[in-house]
């Protein structure tokens, strides 16, 4: 099936091949026109350039081709810019509706934004098929040259063919009366000295440094994929937890994710600012100009771990893990998880008082204290006294029925249906409270609650994280730079001295840098009586120029 | 301390001044021309005038931190003349290994213009926010802006090369857009000295204004104002009142500001015309006469090797280490964290086309400006209009 090209040389090389292995020799006749070979891969057999008939040959062509990987990059480049236009849904005000947000903001050009979808675009499914599309690319591409190179890299033969001399960027032959041995040993020293490693067969010389350069880019690929797997696998259920936890001050809660093994108690929330007087003196001007600017946000928690077997109904039994001071940038981190400070409420109601009061004589006849989060259903008080809690509105407000709903959970705005009885009315008389308003749906009552205050506490709010992806990622990321590193900081440089007759032909090639290596070829061949090559790249834009 | 720094700084400004006067003798030195060994006196000079500037900045950074306790790269004047340091170091580095004059007379100006749009923002030290309390702060911020100014470098490489490859003469494509780009940097200019004249007479106009959400907002000017806020009302009418008033959606003053430095620029590049009657593209191309044009092609591909590795590590490895730490996600779409990624995808393709598609010459030239330009958006546009998560600049 697979037919093979057999060189003059004697060695066999894979369908495809446009320069030998081995000894370099042009062997696809349209190449042997050609002033100088096209080294990018060393004119090995890549898949893609050899087979074009099934279905599989045409997507493997396709995505091998570094053309459609920059196309890919640009596409993505520039949807990603399209995305950072209006702030994307995650960044909206929480209490926001997207679908009305953009248009009253940004008008006409926010209601497209909106509509195309751009304001979720990095999880869209267009984004997320261009990244998959990156990733096939980068694997089929590494794929399709770096075998045939490392196969043309390790069988190179040190005496290479006239013709692969010939057409190189870097040659010159020089025809000597008599070859002193002396100046070729220098050479050789000084190759050396240049950290060159050296070849030598039928007195040619191969000088080569730096080959492993050549495999930074297939590394650094991998890198990029294992990075990419990292990436997809937070969608595999048990790698990621993503939860925000609001905790009160004084309140201990099971630590969400964490199948009730975990609790956290909340001793205190504390917020600090700059204050000029305190502070290192060069910040007197800038807090001075910007007014209040934030310190510190701290919780500080206990974790707790639960011991031991619960009973269903049972308080569960803790046992105290660590005391810790929760900060920005010291998060809390205990097994796979980690607890972040990520935002805060100052001044939730917490607790209201009243007092049941008549009217016309401001008699009271008993206060009552509810706890917001968790109120009784009845105030008892003595004679005969007492209220009903009938309905509780943490976060009231009207529906469109006039109806009392409540929004939330979160006590912002909490109002109360009470019954309040009393020996005059033993069937209670019925009042609404809510913040600054009262309503007596049944007419005039004798009674009323009078507000007698508040109580009010700080909430925290923590970011409870797992993600067992950050090694992959982490392993992928030093892979990556390792790759980019080895490929952008060495050059992989060659010079061939070869000898023929009473020639000695010089050629050399680098991926990279060619100033550098001319630099070393000059300080190498200098004094030794052989003419240092010329860049034969200069002489064809030079005459190119001339025929303009 | 805080004074000794700043006075650090204003002398490394002057030097790098000087020293660009002194590259661009070092190329009109008609002797040292026949001659062509090497980088003659005027140059020697004005490299080590550069490196005395070089060294007197990073003496304001070193005082300016002990001033502060903490690394002077938390807001934007302070992080812009970070990268106008990197920048010079960059190029002192890059100037020794390949004795470019010509990249001294460009690069030293761009250090300028850096510098001096910085020092147009607020210079207070500023204490840290929650957020920025932690020594990613001095890793993350130093590395990226680093990695942008090795980049830099392949930009200043790429502009000699188009002025001097591209035919100035002829109405090409190519030499329109290279003039428009030097239009750019002279609108930067033009940002500079309008800022300056009106900060330095106190200029102040004041108005109420309506924002998107209903509120009534108070908006100050330190340039006269050509546009108005949303149902603006004037609050100093001895001032300069507005000519046009802007929607709601867009922020008026920030517009003004961009409507002056263009007008600013454009009064500075119709002087340059009148006096010089050259285009600025083929007025600046005899300095740039004895450049090899291989060589330069080379040191911008040079400097985007170098650059692209230090820019992945900080701006992106660091930043994603210390976004996980801070924020409790490695990534979040934030806009600078997207621009990031953009720069870094678009120096991906400028070396897959280099590397396999053998763009070369001034195709090669054209991406480094290219990439110059991203990276500028990302450091103001991105900091002043698109507000996010990294929007810790002021004004």
């Amino acid at each position: 099936m697979m037919k093979q090209v057999k060189c003059e040389c004697g060695h066999v090389n894979p369908h495809g091949t446009v320069l030998c292995e081995s000894c370099g020799r042009v062997l696809v006749e349209e190449e042997k026109s050609k002033k100088l070979v096209d080294m990018r891969y060393e004119g090995s057999a890549r898949r893609s350039q050899t087979y074009n008939k099934t279905i599989i040959d045409k997507i493997w062509n396709f995505f091998s081709s570094v053309k459609v990987g920059v196309t890919l990059i640009i596409i993505t480049l520039a949807a990603s810019a399209i995305g950072t236009i209006f702030p994307q849904e995650m960044y909206i005000p929480p209490t926001e509706n997207a679908s009305v947000y953009y248009e009253d903001q940004y008008g006409f050009a926010g209601e497209v934004y909106y509509t195309l979808g751009f304001h979720n675009l990095y999880s869209s499914w267009w984004y997320l098929l261009l990244i998959a599309s990156i990733g096939v690319s980068l694997v089929i591409c590494s794929l399709d040259r770096v075998v045939p190179l490392y196969r043309a890299l390790k069988k190179q033969r040190v005496d290479r063919h006239e013709g692969f001399l010939k057409r190189q960027r870097l040659y010159r032959a020089t025809t000597l009366a008599s070859i002193e041995e002396d100046s070729f040993e220098n050479i050789k020293v000084k190759l050396k000295e240049k950290r060159y490693n050296i070849r030598e067969e039928n007195g040619s010389i191969l000088a080569e440094k730096n080959r492993f350069s050549r495999w930074g880019p297939y590394i650094n690929h991998i890198g990029l994929i294992i990075f990419l797997i990292g990436g997809m696998l937070r969608f595999v259920p048990g790698m990621y937890v993503d939860e925000l936890l609001w905790i009160r001050e004084g309140e201990t809660v099971v630590i969400p994710e964490t199948k009730g093994e975990y609790y956290l108690e909340n001793h205190e929330f504390i917020l600090e600012t700059y204050e000029k007087e305190k502070e290192n003196e060069a910040f007197t001007t800038a807090i001075e100009n910007n007014g209040t600017v934030a310190k510190n946000f701290q919780t500080n928690v206990s974790l707790y771990k639960e011991s031991g077997e619960t009973i269903a109904g049972q308080e569960p039994e803790l046992e105290k893990v660590e005391d810790y001071e929760l900060r920005v940038n010291e998060p809390l981190k205990f097994e796979q998880f980690a607890l972040y400070q990520q935002s805060y409420k100052l001044g939730e109601i917490s607790e209201m008082s009243f007092a049941l009061t008549n009217k016309e004589t401001n008699e009271e006849f008993g206060q009552m204290t509810i706890d917001l989060h968790n109120p009784q259903d009845e105030y008892t008080f003595e004679n005969g006294y007492s209220v009903e809690l009938m309905s509780y509105f943490p976060d009231f407000e009207f529906d469109e029925n006039s109806e009392p709903v409540t929004k939330s959970r979160v006590p912002n705005n909490p109002a109360f249906i009470f019954k309040m009885f009393s020996p005059e009315h033993p069937d209670g008389e019925v009042s609404f409270v809510a913040i600054q308003q009262t309503i007596e749906p049944y007419g005039d009552n004798d009674l009323k609650m009078a507000f007698k205050g508040v109580d009010t506490q700080n909430v925290s709010a923590l970011t409870v994280r797992k993600d067992l992806t950050l090694p992959i990622l982490a392993i992928g990321g030093l892979i990556f730079m390792i790759g980019v590193v080895q490929g952008a900081y060495w050059n992989h440089r060659r010079i061939w001295i070869r000898r023929l007759g009473d020639q000695v032909l010089v050629a050399g090639h680098t991926n990279k840098n060619w100033h550098g290596l001319k630099r070393e070829i000059t300080h190498v061949f200098d004094g030794s009586g052989i003419q240092e090559p010329i860049d034969q790249s200069d002489e064809i834009t030079n005459k190119k120029g001339k025929e303009e | 301390m805080v004074a000794l720094s700043g006075n650090l700084l204003f002398i490394a400004f002057l030097l790098y001044l000087v020293g660009t006067a002194f590259f661009a003798g070092s190329i009109k030195d008609k002797k040292a021309r026949e001659k062509d060994h090497g980088p003659n006196k005027w140059a020697k000079i004005g490299v080590t005038i550069a490196i005395a500037g070089f060294i007197c900045q990073v003496g304001y950074f070193i005082t300016r931190w002990v001033a502060a306790g903490h690394a002077p790269v938390s807001n934007l004047f302070e992080f812009t003349t970070f990268f106008g340091m990197c920048l010079v170091g960059a190029f002192i580095v890059i100037y020794f290994v390949y004795k470019l004059p010509a990249l001294g007379l460009f690069t030293l100006p761009v250090a300028l213009l850096l510098i001096g749009y910085a020092a147009m923002f607020p210079r207070d030290i500023t204490p840290l926010v929650p957020s920025l309390q932690s020594n990613w702060l001095h890793i993350h911020v130093t590395t990226a802006a680093l990695g942008q100014a090795i980049l830099a470098i392949s930009f200043v490489a790429g502009l000699i090369y188009l002025i001097k490859a591209v035919d100035h003469t002829k109405k090409t494509k190519e030499a329109i857009w290279l003039e428009v780009v030097l239009f750019g940097v002279v609108c930067t200019l033009g940002f500079i000295i309008i800022s300056s004249v009106f900060g330095a007479t106190g200029y102040k106009s004041e108005f109420h204004w309506i924002d998107n959400n209903n509120v009534e907002e108070t908006l100050e000017y330190h340039l006269p104002a050509l546009v108005g806020p949303h149902e603006g009302e004037h609050l100093t009418p001895d001032k300069f009142s507005p000519l046009v008033e802007t929607p709601g959606i867009i922020n008026a003053k920030k517009l003004n500001t961009v409507l002056w430095s263009l007008f600013t620029g454009a009064i500075i590049y119709l002087l340059f015309r009148l006096f010089v009657r050259k285009r600025m593209t083929l007025a600046l191309q005899p300095l740039t006469k004895r450049v090899n044009l291989d060589l330069v092609d080379e040191v911008g591909y040079r400097s985007v090797l170098i650059g692209f590795p230090v820019f992945t590590l900080g701006a992106l490895i660091f930043a994603m280490i210390w976004a996980q730490i801070a924020w409790s996600r490695f990534w979040g779409w934030d806009p600078k964290e997207v621009w990031a990624l953009i720069t870094w995808l678009f120096y991906a393709a400028y070396l897959h086309l280099r590397l396999s598609k053998g763009w070369h010459g001034k195709k090669s030239a054209w991406l480094g400006v290219i990439g110059f330009i991203i990276i500028m958006f990302n450091l103001i546009v991105v900091n002043l209009v698109i507000a996010g998560l990294h929007s810790y600049a002021g004004s």
